[in-house]
């Protein structure tokens, strides 16, 4: 057994592989809890006062927590590969602050309408909110369809295309939450507008298959593979799940089948990099990887701290359940 | 179409002007780099000392709430609450982008650095950051979905949660001042430094010396800040139980932290002068090795004197000797000047005046202390209009102290990102082109002077709103608690 802070082998011998699936993980688990939030933005662009504030109920305790996932991922990446984390920001500068910019609006909107009560005040932040809610996963999306196609640039039709999808996606998980967040009326239109979305999702994602085998030829073999077949495969049962649980009533399934969907995604996203990790820096994940020292010990914290993060979430979601109650909060 | 006039509008003169004053405007990419995480952490700095301060008086006043049943401690918990809930989101928003232009401006300091302090980046993470917004998310909107143990320890653990984070950012922070615990290793024809010793790279010389004092800075700041806002709700309403209550434990806690952090600060210069003379020499404007005076009050004497700081153009009231001191322990001790490094000097102004406005603002919160302390002991607290008057004056200089700290701090260790391993010149991403850095440079201006404008307007209603409070009661299981009525707990 080597020693845990060994500075000459790693802990296990695939612990960088652990580490590229913990980077997968967290860009997975911000795609998700994020997306709940990214979705709900957006439905709110065509909800109006009561259901707003229901809305916002719903918001209000979690996104800040669903938002570190985004930090997680950031930083997973960096502890681990350096250099991609380097290359993959500066190679994107605009494009990174656009997102600073985005997920900006989308914070400070949701909490900056209640600050006064004057329409003008309320309508600006409320349009900076849904703007923030549509333009976040739209450019991230774009931003590791970039990463992932390798390309110099994300002005490109691939990583676009991508954007697009993941806006889809949010717009899914964010109707699948409310689902279970709220009641009556406004569950059933949230869960049609979901509905729609989950059917423009699967379109795009084969657009996204198509455009991928068109575009890229050194992906080709990957387009068209086993594990692909999988990844749709799936993709399409969650789809059907997220129809049928949400017209049948079956909110809590509606959630499962959404994220699913999301699941995926994420995995198609690991599947098209592997072994790569900085495509276009021609970078491998054993070439791109930090010494073993410095691996084996955030691996330490990453075991000891991973399952407290999950307790918070499960404490979270458990405290704030059950539809949500605009007239509750501080 | 008048042309005569547009041509007398543009007379060379005046367009040559023009022309120096934009080139002046456009920075090289190194040096908007620089300048736009140096003006943005001055904006964070402020929401990050908030956290850090107001976590503590959240935890005493929840606990006192739970504890005596009073409505003043419930009044002062929500009051802050709502403060801290804004602060939060904005030190998120201020704080994500810093994370990122590691990555987006400095990648190649983040390729060079990246096993140091990648790790203590996803630490603060993991350990910080989820706790934090999970327990915010509870003591913002759980008071009654949860036990009154349960609220208690969420505010505990936001708390704990902001001052972790604060521990692993300056982990990284130090490091770069004192580096420890690697090795300069080549990796396909980039050098890096590879971790060797975590415990030496994380517990560095520099780390207890800037944590205590940071935590130190950030508790003054937000004392400060509670003393302002109670001073003029006293002053408003000298019956007022709530903000009477504030103002004494305030004050208590002002006198203990502005003693310590004088004399920490003290220490912590002679440590300073040990491991970045430089710095210290700079903090000094001492430039001719030799003993050298401390500056207690410097006095520029024309712009030359602000820009170029040197002891031959400034008025000052010095004590000989006493800077060779600080750093040697021996009045007669040589201080290297800064003509004598053979790296170029941080940019002097900056730095020594900078420290002088800390200084002088440490001792001005000394005093400050000891004028409360004496008023409580003595009596007469709420009859003071001239110390009511100066502890709202001086509300947000606990903060103004804190970043001109952190100019010392920063600016002086210049030209160095990493000491003695990087200059910051070659930390910048190489591929980062001019146009794209002045962009977001403006924009990060312009944004967090928004950003900070809004913020102080929310601050401003959160004050009304309880001024109105004051005087009406917000509900009616609420007494009013207008002048001559004490009835607010």
């Amino acid at each position: 057994m080597t020693s845990l802070l060994s500075d000459t082998e790693y802990v296990v011998d695939s612990l960088p592989e652990l580490w590229f699936g913990l980077v997968v993980v967290s860009l997975g688990g911000y795609l998700l809890l994020d997306g709940f939030d990214f979705g709900l933005g957006m439905l709110f662009a065509d909800a109006t006062g009561e259901d707003r504030r229901t809305m916002l109920a719903a918001f209000g305790p979690i996104w800040k927590a669903n938002e570190v996932w985004l930090v997680l991922f950031g930083t997973v990446l960096f502890a681990a590969f350096p250099r991609v984390y380097a290359n993959l920001l500066s190679r994107h500068y605009l494009l990174v602050f656009a997102i600073v910019l985005a997920l900006s609006l989308r914070g400070l909107g949701s909490k900056l309408r209640e600050e006064r009560e004057d329409e003008t005040w309320v309508r600006f932040w409320d349009a900076c909110f849904v703007a923030g809610s549509a333009l976040s996963p739209l450019l991230l999306g774009t931003l590791v369809g970039s990463w992932v196609l390798g390309e110099p640039s994300a002005l490109a039709a691939g990583p676009i295309v991508v954007g697009l999808t993941v806006v889809a996606l949010s717009v899914v998980l964010g109707a699948a939450f409310l689902g279970v967040k709220t009641e009556g009326e406004l569950r059933e239109n949230v869960l049609e507008r979901g509905r729609i979305a989950v059917g423009v999702y699967v379109a795009l994602f084969v657009l996204t298959a198509v455009a991928l085998y068109a575009l890229y030829p050194g992906l080709r073999p990957v387009v068209v593979s086993a594990p692909t077949v999988l990844v749709v495969a799936v993709t399409l049962a969650s789809a059907a799940t997220v129809l049928y649980a949400s017209l049948d009533g079956h909110y809590h399934l509606v959630v499962v089948g959404a994220a699913g969907v999301a699941g995926a995604l994420v995995a198609f996203v690991a599947y098209l990099l592997y072994p790569s990790v900085d495509p276009a820096a021609s970078l491998t994940v054993s070439e791109a990887v930090v010494s073993p020292l410095p691996l084996n010990l955030a691996s330490i914290f990453a075991v000891t701290f991973l399952p407290i993060i999950l307790g918070y979430f499960f404490v979270l979601f458990s405290v704030f359940s059950g539809p949500a109650d605009p007239a509750e909060g501080y | 179409m008048i042309p005569t006039r547009t041509i007398q509008l543009l007379d060379p003169a005046s367009v040559h002007t023009v022309y120096e004053l934009l080139a002046l405007a456009v920075l090289t990419p190194e040096l908007a780099s620089r300048v736009q995480f140096g003006w943005a952490i001055t904006i964070h700095i402020v929401f990050a000392a908030l956290s850090i301060g107001l976590a503590p008086f959240i935890v005493y006043f929840v606990v006192q709430e739970i504890r005596t049943g009073e409505r003043r401690y419930e009044r002062l918990r929500k009051f802050w609450t709502k403060l801290f809930a804004v602060g939060f989101i904005m030190g998120t928003v201020t704080g994500i982008p810093m994370a990122f232009m590691f990555g987006t401006n400095f990648a190649a300091f983040s390729t060079v650095a990246g096993e140091m302090i990648g790790g203590p980046l996803s630490f603060e993470a993991k350990m910080a950051f989820f706790l934090e917004a999970f327990a915010l998310g509870i003591l913002l909107f759980g008071r009654e979905r949860v036990s009154d143990l349960a609220y208690a320890v969420s505010s505990f653990l936001v708390a704990l949660g902001a001052w972790m984070s604060a521990f692993w950012i300056l982990v990284v922070n130090s490091w770069m001042q004192t580096p420890r615990g690697y090795e300069i290793v080549t990796e396909d024809g980039v050098q890096i430094a590879q971790l060797t010793d975590p415990m030496a790279a994380f517990f560095n010389p520099r780390f207890p010396w800037m944590y205590v004092h940071m935590q130190s800075a950030a508790v003054i700041s937000v004392t400060l800040l509670v003393a302002g806002v109670a001073a003029y709700f006293v002053w408003k309403n000298r019956d007022s139980q709530v903000w009477g209550t504030a103002l004494k434990a305030a004050i208590v806690v002002l006198l203990v932290s502005s003693v310590f952090q004088v004399i920490h600060g003290d220490l912590y210069g002679r440590h300073v002068a040990d491991t970045q003379p430089h710095k210290f020499a700079a903090m000094e404007a001492h430039y001719e090795t030799g003993a050298a005076d401390l500056h207690v009050v410097a006095v520029p004497t024309d712009l030359e004197a602000l820009t170029d700081p040197r002891a031959e153009n400034l008025y000052t009231i010095s004590i000989p000797y006493l800077a060779s001191f600080l750093a040697e322990g021996d009045f007669s001790a040589e201080v290297t000047g800064l003509n004598d490094f053979e790296y170029e000097s941080p940019p002097v102004a900056w730095v020594f005046w900078s420290f002088r406005v800390m200084v002088g603002l440490g001792f001005w919160f000394v005093f400050l202390g000891l004028w409360g302390a004496y008023r409580l002991w003595r009596g007469g607290l709420y009859e003071d209009e001239r110390y009511l008057q100066a502890l709202m004056v001086s509300a947000p200089l606990g903060f103004l102290a804190t970043i001109t700290g952190w100019y010392v701090a920063e600016i002086g260790r210049q030209p160095w990102i990493i000491q003695d391993v990087l200059t910051t010149a070659d930390g910048v991403s190489t591929d980062l082109g001019q146009g794209e850095a002045m962009v977001t440079l403006v924009g990060f201006v312009v944004g967090y002077v928004l950003l900070f404008g809004v913020f102080c307007y929310v601050f401003k209603r959160l004050v009304d709103e309880e001024a109105k409070r004051h005087e009406t009661g917000i509900d009616d299981r609420e007494t009013p608690d207008s002048p001559g009525v004490t009835a607010d707990d």
